[in-house]
């Protein structure tokens, strides 16, 4: 369980001061898969920043399974997020040197799993292993991303705009792969996105506006990745 | 454009380079020519001796040190307008999607040789304001006639005018080479063009970190080459100066450590800034994962420790061979010189004072890392 309470995030002093987030509370279960819902600048990637471990916040605190890691040391946070999350970003942030195997290999290497082909073939890139990423489609070089983040085993995985740099076609490819997946592996997914559409195929969605969560939901009918609008 | 005049003044590694290039062989070429004008007023055989014994030494020095500094200056080149262009390539590519040809873009990277001309102007006039000393010191043993500093415009031309014109030739020239791509793969920032392993790769087992380092390595081969050359300067220059100090004026002894300082750090700083500053994402990337700062400066720095030693042996080798030649070969008929032999206590003190400068060095840069913000690079 992930639990959010009270998060305010703010960037700068005096004048120049930002409050991106101010006073986010949220509850998120184990093996759940939800979504931050909002428009750009309404703070939903600050908020899964802070989440995830990326950044500290500046007041309130994150908590996974009683355990609070917004007073985490920058030591402490890269071995929390070594141990327990996974990350996937809409610009994929493949390594360009190093071949899809070895992208995989980066995450798999931090928790010893010897099995990440399998991982490279259930993404269907078995092929391509020894490809270098600049010659890989959109989606292909996602496909890396999201095994090289499930190759480390997370217990949560989180999404930043996960199809935002993908056309419609691939992007539900790679939506509906993900999707598959969580319900295969049974992690924790937390997925932010300003497409309304995808917030469908979520369990629970936070929508946010301005640095604050405006309102929360269960869908009622989940839908598949191929069942939506775009 | 892209390219502005400022852009050639930023590379202040090619400067530096240039500055002691042309520095030393103005110095000695200045004198060598001032030298042959007192040739007919030498009368004993002894002084005749002494006389040949400074032409080669000036020959020697502006040869070896030229001639070295010239081709590093070059590769420095190549990497500083290869490295413009992998860091531009968006926006020359979209230049060249506009219809500018590769030559109309190419020609612009005249500016890179400006950096040379700056570099190589301020070694003329330093070395120029240092030279009344030098002739002075010469002067002092009275074994040769009085030698008079005197202007020699060929000297400008050659050592100042001709490479800033070779060097921006040059650049034209490699840009042009570079730019040879197509204009999509440049706006993709494309890195590789579709090069596909070995299915067999022997190395597929090696873990991510000892790839990460191989493959840090086989990219930046330049930087390779300056890490070596950075503590090969450092190794050479510094013993040389020590093993000088029997056969040279205090003077020959300071100005050849402080290049070897100079040169050494300049390259040492270039190579490990492009190191840090080439791999932000990645090293974001591993931090986001999990990667500690230990294991980022591991994959990313350490890996050059065994080219900085290699370069220092190759300079204790260098500078021991030259002074050897210097010693037996041009001094050979000169009596009363000390004989010169290897100075073990030297290269150990050398070595010393170079292992903690460095590891300070690499220290600094595992500073940077550490205080990289994944936020910034990422996010």
């Amino acid at each position: 369980m992930i639990e959010v309470k009270n998060v305010k995030k703010v960037y700068g002093k005096g004048e120049g001061l930002n409050e991106v987030l101010k006073g986010v509370s949220l509850e998120i279960e184990d093996g759940s898969c939800s979504v931050i819902l909002g428009a750009s600048g309404s703070g939903k990637s600050t908020l899964l920043n802070v989440m995830s471990g990326l950044e500290s916040p500046s007041e309130g605190q994150v908590i996974y399974d009683g355990c609070d890691i917004s007073g985490f040391t920058e030591k402490e946070l890269t071995a929390f997020r070594k141990n327990k999350v996974g990350f996937i970003f809409q610009q994929y942030y493949l390594l360009p040197n190093l071949s899809v195997e070895k992208n995989v290999k980066m995450g798999a290497d931090l928790v010893g799993n010897k099995d990440y082909g399998e991982i490279i073939e259930a993404v269907g890139l078995g092929e391509k292993r020894n490809k270098f990423p600049a010659v890989l489609s959109g989606g292909e070089q996602q496909r890396v991303a999201i095994a090289r983040a499930l190759a480390k085993k997370p217990s949560v995985l989180f999404l930043d705009e996960p199809t935002g740099a993908l056309d419609e076609k691939t992007g539900r490819g790679v939506l509906d792969f993900i999707l598959k997946l969580q319900k295969q592996l049974n992690f924790t997914m937390v997925m932010v996105t300003h497409n309304q559409n995808i917030s469908q195929t979520a369990n629970k969605v936070f929508k946010m506006n301005s640095g604050l969560i405006e309102n929360v939901y269960t869908n009622d009918v989940i839908k598949t990745a191929y069942e939506i609008d775009w | 454009m892209v390219i502005s005049l400022k852009d050639g003044f930023k590379f202040i590694g090619i400067i530096i380079i240039a500055f002691c290039a042309v520095f030393v062989c103005t110095m000695f070429l200045n004198y060598q020519l001032d030298l042959v004008k007192v040739e007919q007023l030498i009368t004993s055989s002894e002084s005749m001796i002494f006389y040949n014994a400074q032409v080669s030494t000036s020959k020697v020095v502006s040869g070896v040190s030229g001639g070295c500094l010239g081709v590093t200056s070059l590769i420095m080149l190549a990497f500083y307008v290869k490295h413009y262009i992998d860091t531009h390539k968006k926006h020359l590519g979209i230049l060249k999607a506009l219809g500018y040809s590769d030559f109309k873009i190419a020609k612009h990277f005249w500016v890179f040789g400006m950096s040379v001309l700056c570099g190589a102007l301020a070694g003329y006039a330093l070395a120029f304001a240092v030279m009344p000393a030098f002739y002075e010191v010469q002067n002092a043993d009275g074994l040769l006639p009085d030698v008079t500093l005197r202007f020699h415009i060929t000297i400008f031309i050659y050592l100042v005018i001709l490479p800033a014109v070779v060097f921006a030739l040059f650049a034209i020239v490699y840009a042009l080479l570079k730019l040879r791509q197509p204009a999509l793969n440049m706006i993709k920032e494309t890195p590789f063009c579709g090069k596909v392993k070995n299915p067999n790769d022997k190395n597929s087992e090696r873990p991510f970190l000892r790839e990460l380092k191989f493959s840090n390595l086989k990219s930046k081969k330049v930087l390779v080459f300056f890490i070596i050359f950075s503590a090969f300067c450092f190794s050479a220059m510094v013993q040389m100066s020590v093993g000088l100090r029997d056969f040279s004026g205090t003077m020959m002894v300071v100005i050849v450590m402080l290049m070897g300082f100079v040169l050494a750090f300049t390259m040492l700083f270039l190579s490990l800034s492009t190191v840090v500053n080439g791999n932000t994402k990645t090293i974001a990337m591993m931090r986001v994962f999990g990667y500690s700062d230990k294991e980022c400066r591991r994959a990313l720095l350490n890996v050059y420790r065994p080219m900085a030693l290699i370069g220092f042996v190759l300079g204790t080798v260098y500078q021991y061979a030259l002074l050897k030649i210097m010693v037996e070969i041009v001094f050979k008929d000169m009596a009363g010189l000390a004989e010169y032999k290897f100075d073990y206590i030297a290269m150990l003190i050398t070595f010393a004072v170079f292992a903690v400068a460095y590891e300070l060095t690499v220290y600094l840069y595992s500073l940077r890392i550490k205080n990289l913000l994944i936020k910034e690079v990422m996010i």
